[in-house]
């Protein structure tokens, strides 16, 4: 984190001035780690068609924090992420077995989850407001400890990509096609939703529920305007979204809004341009 | 059009044969798919399986392609290579057989941003795609559509491509690495009568060129006597096996196509 203060103390800003306003310097290197974690992963949700799958992850993450917060845990992200990990796993098995359609079974998970975390965190007549803040979310009060974890998410989800992202491609393409070239289609859809998953529940709190999936969608979205290939799906994707997480971070600190939803204004925009440039024919 | 009737048709089932089928039985969910299926397909011969909508077509290849249990057994044979055989889904003598498998129409959107060399690349190097492609693979790829006169492809987007090129882009793949027989499900549906003929003559092409049993499913029995060596006519049991001429002046032809619309069902 020294070298990271350093760094930014290079920077011309007001609130990069030495030895002060530490949140942002914190918020500003955990937006550089969020951002082309979801800007990757989007490209995957887009392609496979998963956006309405990555939503329902969000709500469950916070049925697994209203239980964890229900069993007394000090630090409910874990029993969100195992609650969430759970949820994303039965849901490809149902999915799996059931001749149901995926937004049909996406919709019997999600409305499930959402009750359960409503009902639960209401249990005895407590408040609800308490969770508020998961619904919008805060990055300014991120700390360096949880900056490097999600930094190390983004190592393992790189790696993922690197191993994985040929068979996820395919499988999403057509499964008995992939299944036909040794790709094991359900664990790569099941390793896949578990990356999902984990990073949703870890940066909700920073990201905010209600916007989190926006993030999942609008980079590859908008990315899927203008590329031919993967190689330039992923580049537009990732600097996309790389470039919304500064602008909407700054923009929130100079005239004081939630940084999740300016990220999201500005990666809305961002739609809205490439959608205009668009690729014809 | 070539006319090829194939030299070994009438015969028994000797070592040129690819493919061999015995007793084959699915059963989804306590309802039978398919019954005591027996065939045997020769080496370099294409035949052209046939059958009502819920006939078992593609029960017939997914078991086949192992993706589906099974009870009896199959046994392939390649050309020059030894024999593999498989009892109700389990390998008991040889290596996993492989499957050339060209599907019947995949799933991609005018707008998705895969190209023909992403395509290919993913699905048989292990080069992460994602990452700008490398010429090596590059190379490889263009040497195997190719095969199939489809170089020029290589950069188009596969969501662009029509019927016919995207079922050639397909064939490479499927003949990546050169598998010991070759199913291609509905592969002339979508495709014009132009890009019919070609896929057409590049699989009489492919099959005396790697002595490939090719196995396919078609609802145009119009064209069968152009290019298939046998014919099956599978409903739930093999009906009818011959020559295109046979089947399709055979009662059982008429019964499954023209009692069954006549009658507006019967069995299923």
């Amino acid at each position: 984190m020294t070298l990271w203060y350093a760094l930014v103390d290079l920077l011309p800003f007001e609130w990069a001035q030495p030895g002060s306003m530490y949140f942002m310097k914190n918020a500003l290197l955990a937006v550089l780690v969020i951002s082309p974690l979801f800007g990757l992963l989007s490209t995957m949700v887009v392609h496979s068609r998963m956006s309405f799958f990555s939503d329902a992850l969000g709500h469950s993450a916070f049925t697994g924090m209203a239980i964890g917060a229900l069993c007394g845990f000090g630090e409910p992200t874990w029993a969100a992420v195992a609650f969430a990990v759970v949820f994303a796993l039965l849901f490809n098995l149902v999915r799996r077995r059931s001749h149901l359609a995926s937004d049909t079974v996406i919709g019997v998970f999600s409305s499930t989850a959402v009750a359960l975390g409503i009902f639960i965190s209401t249990l005895g007549g407590r408040s609800f407001t308490k969770f508020n803040s998961l619904l919008i979310g805060d990055i300014l009060s991120v700390e360096p400890a949880a900056v490097g974890l999600l930094a190390l998410i983004l190592v393992l989800v790189l790696a993922l990509w690197a191993v994985s992202f040929n068979q996820l491609m395919l499988s999403a393409v057509h499964p008995a096609l992939a299944d036909s070239r040794g790709v094991r289609v359900f664990w790569q859809e099941a390793v896949f939703s578990v990356a999902i998953a984990v990073v949703v529940t870890v940066s909700m709190t920073w990201v905010g529920l209600l916007v989190i999936n926006s993030l999942l969608v609008l980079p590859a979205a908008a990315a899927r305007n203008v590329s031919r290939n993967m190689a330039q799906y992923h580049l537009c994707s990732v600097l996309g979204a790389v470039a919304a997480g500064v602008a909407g971070l700054m923009t929130s600190y100079y005239i004081g809004a939630s940084a999740g939803a300016a990220i999201t204004l500005f990666l809305a925009g961002w739609f809205l341009v490439t959608f205009l440039l668009r690729k014809k024919g | 059009m070539r006319k090829i009737k194939h030299g070994r048709l009438g015969g028994g089932c000797s070592d040129a044969c690819c493919l061999k089928l015995e007793g084959l039985s699915v059963q989804l969910q306590g309802d039978s798919i398919l019954e005591d299926v027996s065939f045997h397909l020769h080496c370099g011969e294409i035949v052209a399986l046939i059958g009502p909508n819920g006939a078992g077509k593609s029960s017939l290849f997914r078991s086949i392609l192992g993706q589906m249990p099974y009870k009896g057994t199959i046994t392939f044979s390649p050309a020059g290579g030894p024999a593999i055989r498989l009892a109700d889904g389990e390998i008991i003598g040889g290596s996993r057989p492989l499957v050339g498998y060209v599907p019947q129409s995949p799933s991609f959107d005018r707008g998705d941003p895969v190209s023909v060399l992403d395509f290919f690349t993913a699905a048989t190097a292990r080069w992460p795609v994602w990452l700008p492609v490398p010429e090596k693979y590059r190379t490889r790829a263009e040497q195997s559509l190719a095969r199939v006169h489809g170089e020029d492809l290589l950069d188009r987007p596969m969501g662009a491509l029509s019927g016919g090129q995207l079922q050639r882009v397909l064939l490479a793949l499927a003949l990546e690495p050169v598998p010991h027989i070759l199913i291609l499900d509905e592969p002339l549906s979508g495709v014009d009568i132009e890009g019919e003929h070609q896929l057409l003559e590049m699989l009489d092409e492919l099959r005396s060129r790697y002595d490939l049993s090719i196995l396919l499913s078609t609802h145009d029995f119009a064209t069968l006597g152009q290019f298939a060596d046998k014919v099956l006519l599978l409903n739930r049991r093999l009906l009818k096996t011959g020559t295109p001429d046979q089947v399709l002046s055979s009662p059982e032809f008429y019964e499954t196509f023209h009692l069954r619309m006549g009658k507006g069902g019967g069995e299923a």
